[in-house]
């Protein structure tokens, strides 16, 4: 019955990873591209459009992401679809990352002083054009930081993907449990893995951030 | 859309959403409590303590903060059995979130403790207090009024993960509307249910929270 030895349960995990690295980078890139038009809105000064924005934002930061997974997983469905969980995994995940980097970036739009928006005013540059040429270049430099500190957010949110039958490596990890029964084994080395992805990262972002600081 | 959405069909098991929610809540509180005191623990240690001891707590708080917390209930539930520690799905999930929770606390808890002024523990030192009522009279209560506010985030967010609990069938609130759609088959419905349940608890726990925090720090 366990004639998996280590090296098998090890390749396959790591075999499996392929996906979890994949699902995450693309995730952290369509969420990032919904986020940045968020933050337009978000930013732009019209009432309604910020309300709208804001109700996204409270809704995909105030449920689970677990229950973002299902309705995308069941509703997409209604519409007489079929959804595989690689979509219904890309979907929820874009727009639940889509909403924490909104907000992370909202907040370093609004550190940059007053005077540099009027100061586009002043030159007659439009809304868009000054946050292309003014604003967005000086946000960008204290929005790394904590933009690369929720990439780790994102890597260990599609771990939930398997739940919906996502093939990554929690679910490597739990049908690999279910042939070999050496759960203390496969889970030690899921989480390992999962460490050794989002360790660098948030390591990464630390250093950015004292050295932001350090700058100032 | 030729589907006709339904939400009747929830009716007859109002009583399985009611008992997911009171569950989650419970879960969420007693989390929260024994949660933050592991933190404010760990994050004294790791601020005041021998350096071993900063070590380990420092491990712990990396480890916990770089693994899903799907992986974290799986290892405990499914892992802790096969080395001799045998838990039910209901206590497996409330170690899980205090183990979660405790590790995140420890980080905004040091924070605050580090933005203390040293001057402030001087002070402390020349009035000939030891480093307990340091810690408990000086430090700990300016370190928390600074904090307070991600730390009532952060045990939203706790909420809010707590979901996945349903996948070792501790029963919460997501438990309870997996249950009710493999019954109804109204699996949208069901979820979108459950969903807002979770936005109105996020909600009105960042009101209270913060009502919370205008008791404990009048001035803030």
């Amino acid at each position: 019955m366990s004639d998996f030895s280590f090296w098998v349960i090890l390749s396959n995990l790591l075999l499996a990873t392929r996906w979890t690295i994949l699902l995450s980078l693309i995730a952290f890139v369509s969420g990032g591209i919904v986020g940045l038009a968020l933050l337009f809105a978000r930013t732009s000064g019209i009432g309604w459009l910020q309300n709208l924005t804001k109700g996204y934002i409270e809704f995909f930061q105030g449920t689970p992401l677990l229950m973002q997974l299902f309705l995308f997983f069941f509703g997409v469905a209604l519409f007489g679809l079929e959804v595989s969980p690689w979509v219904a995994a890309w979907l929820a995940l874009t727009f639940w990352t889509s909403a924490f980097l909104t907000e992370i970036w909202r907040g370093c739009v609004e550190a940059i002083p007053k005077g540099q928006w009027e100061a586009g005013d002043v030159l007659a540059l439009t809304y868009f054009e000054q946050m292309r040429y003014v604003i967005l270049p000086q946000a960008m430099r204290i929005a790394i930081p904590p933009t690369v500190g929720f990439s780790v957010q994102v890597v260990k949110g599609t771990a939930l993907a398997s739940i919906i039958g996502f093939v990554e490596v929690t679910k490597a990890g739990t049908m690999l449990n279910n042939a070999t029964f050496r759960p203390f084994l496969v889970y030690s080395l899921v989480a390992l893995i999962y460490f050794a992805l989002c360790f660098p990262l948030s390591y990464t972002a630390k250093k950015l951030e004292r050295r932001l600081y350090a700058a100032r | 859309m030729r589907y006709a959405l339904q939400f009747g069909d929830l009716l007859p098991y109002w009583h399985v959403l009611l008992g997911g929610l009171i569950f989650t809540i419970v879960l969420t509180l007693v989390s929260t409590i024994v949660g933050i005191g592991l933190g404010t623990v760990c994050a004294s240690i790791r601020a005041f303590g021998p350096r071993w001891a900063d070590a380990i707590a420092g491990a712990y708080v990396e480890l916990i903060r770089n693994t899903p917390f799907i992986v974290q209930l799986f290892f405990i539930f499914f892992g802790l059995p096969a080395a001799g520690v045998k838990l039910s799905e209901t206590t497996a999930a409330f170690l899980a979130m205090v183990i979660n929770l405790g590790a995140y606390s420890t980080e905004i808890i040091r924070a605050g403790i580090q933005a203390v002024p040293k001057g402030h523990l001087e002070a402390g030192e020349s009035l000939a207090m030891s480093r307990i009522e340091i810690l408990r009279y000086v430090v700990l209560k300016q370190a928390f009024q600074k904090v307070y506010p991600a730390l009532c985030s952060q045990i939203i967010i706790v909420m809010l993960g707590s979901s996945v609990v349903s996948q070792i069938s501790a029963e919460d609130l997501t438990y309870a509307a997996n249950y009710i759609q493999s019954r109804n088959f109204r699996a949208f419905e069901v979820y979108f249910v459950a969903a807002l349940f979770y936005l109105v608890l996020a909600i009105s726990m960042r009101a209270i929270l913060r009502g919370i925090g205008h008791v404990i720090f009048p001035k803030a």
